[in-house]
């Protein structure tokens, strides 16, 4: 593992009025790949954004890259969850994945031919070049969420944060993706959301549980302190098989 | 019926409505996929307080209802972005105030009083070569600056978290929109009047919304279609003799009834034959 990429300390952040994040300290270094796990309602989706720059903490510190969160946001490759985005939106595969290709300088007004490259090669990695000139909303969830993720890769990013990406994604897809971002991995930190730990645990190397505050273990294990503090579901983890994420006890 | 073409201010007024439909075609889709039909409406509605503090101070109606305008505009375009559960009120607010602030400097100017219906319902029959000129710069202006920022008000419109990261300068084009809605919505008040402005700058992009493929698209499906509803419109109120904005406004009404039907006859269309292919 690299040096640290991302520097959470005492970081506090309510909304409302509402504390969602308390007293969060954590570090990710480079080349993990860090699962954030825990309870709807928790605060991950928050952390994500508070990290992106999208959310300013109430208090506390984050450094990304060294530096203020807004400031690198270009370098990280950011997947939202499917919810939010308005559907019927008149725009194509295509153009959504050449999004990730506007650059921090306003020069140039049209996609080059490189954009189109470069998004070409995402496309066909997530499997959903075949899609390129279809409308958005036409596509099913889990199509959508791959067009999203080749959106992030574009960016060229040195760090991936997805927010549920295989939310709607079948088991074999979900395998499919895992196995692509693991490849990604290899020169690309990632932070991943996820509520759903039997897929993840083969390819995670570090989870974080939320829920308002965050318990950080730099193993792909969960330990009977995170399973208290946070709920997590442990009715999915067998021991051993296909994959260990208890520790024995 | 060619003979209607005769008279100047029927081609005057035809081309008034070609250019508000350019104008309404860009502006109006960006204002419908970025929601922001509402406060599109308050700004319309606030401006006839500029309009009345024109008549007041004896100033040029368009200058005065212009600066008013873009004051609004940005007042409410400030709102929005910082106090986003309160915008809705303010809107509301500013729109009543605004229309009452106008009534009142019109009941104050002295002199003969001026008649509010042709602010109110558009006098696009007695539009004058000033007028068209201001349409057509408008017009132009639009064009140019949507052309320029278009991927980045793409980026805004559909993501605008996306579009943050990206270093989209999201809040600097969120108030350039505004104030160009607030240009557009002064110059169409000429053609369509105040009341019926929300309509024109909606029911066009509603309606090409279902069949475009793009926000280019949109645009000018948008843009052809009123271009459609003003001159027939124009044309309808001509011969039966009533108020053309209204007129133009019922024409696009009924194309707007149409496409909800086209839309329902063919989604039944499709589910009857998944049926009958499942069977």
């Amino acid at each position: 593992m690299g040096p640290p990429v991302i520097n959470v300390r005492k970081l506090w952040f309510s909304f409302d009025g509402q504390p969602v994040l308390k007293d969060v300290t954590f570090e990710v270094n480079e080349g993990e790949f860090l699962a954030l796990i825990g309870p709807n309602g928790g605060g991950k989706t928050t952390l994500l954004k508070l990290l992106l720059g999208l959310l300013t903490a109430d208090r506390g510190y984050i450094r990304v890259f060294g530096q203020s969160p807004r400031k690198v946001a270009y370098r990280i490759g950011y997947v939202p969850q499917d919810i939010h985005i308005n559907q019927n939106f008149p725009i194509s595969v295509m153009d959504v994945v050449l999004m990730g290709r506007l650059i921090s300088s306003r020069a140039r007004r049209r996609h080059s031919k490189d954009d189109k490259l470069s998004a070409e090669k995402a496309m066909g990695e997530l499997g959903v070049w075949e899609h390129r000139d279809r409308q958005i909303g036409d596509l099913s969830g889990g199509e959508r969420q791959r067009v999203f993720i080749a959106r992030a890769l574009v960016t060229d990013p040195e760090m991936l944060m997805l927010d549920e990406p295989t939310a709607s994604v079948d088991t074999k897809g979900q395998g499919e993706i895992f196995e692509h971002l693991k490849q990604v991995n290899e020169k690309v930190t990632v932070v991943l959301v996820s509520h759903d730990l039997m897929m993840i645990s083969s390819y995670i190397k570090s989870v974080a549980c939320v829920n308002q505050f965050v318990h950080y273990h730099p193993e792909a294990e969960i330990t009977a302190e995170m399973v208290e503090m946070c709920h997590c579901n442990v009715d999915l983890i067998a021991h051993g098989l296909p994959h260990r994420v208890l520790r024995k006890h | 019926m060619i003979d209607v073409f005769e008279f100047e201010f029927m081609r005057n007024a035809l081309l008034a409505g070609l250019l508000v439909s350019v104008i309404c075609g860009i502006i109006g889709t960006l204002v419908v996929v970025n929601r922001l039909v509402f406060l599109s409406g308050g700004i319309a509605h606030a401006a006839f307080g500029g309009i009345g503090l024109s008549f007041l101070l004896g100033l040029p109606v368009m200058a005065v209802t212009l600066c008013f305008s873009f004051v609004v505009a940005l007042i409410l375009a400030g709102v929005t972005l910082k106090a986003k559960h309160r915008s809705d009120t303010i809107v509301g607010v500013l729109w009543a105030v605004g229309m009452a602030l106008g009534v009142i400097f019109l009941d104050l100017t002295p002199g003969y009083n001026v008649d509010l219906m042709s602010y109110l319902f558009g006098s696009i029959l007695m539009v004058t070569h000033f007028d068209l000129l201001v349409m057509v710069v408008v017009a132009i202006l639009v064009f140019l600056i949507t052309g320029c920022y278009y991927q980045d008000f793409l980026a805004m419109s559909y993501d605008e978290e996306f579009a943050r990261l990206r270093n989209v300068p999201v809040k600097p084009l969120y108030f350039l929109l505004v104030c160009m809605i607030a240009l557009s919505v002064v110059v169409i008040i000429r053609v369509v009047g105040l009341i019926l402005i929300i309509a024109l700058l909606t029911i066009p992009p509603y309606i090409a919304e279902k069949y475009a493929t793009s926000l280019r698209t949109m645009m000018v499906f948008s843009a052809l279609l009123s271009c459609l509803f003003t001159s027939s419109g124009l044309l309808l109120s001509y011969f039966l003799n009533v108020t053309s904005g209204a007129a133009i406004i019922m024409v696009a009404a009924v194309g707007f009834f149409i496409s909800l039907l086209l839309d329902r006859l063919f989604t039944r269309r499709a589910s009857m034959i998944s049926v009958s292919m499942d069977n």
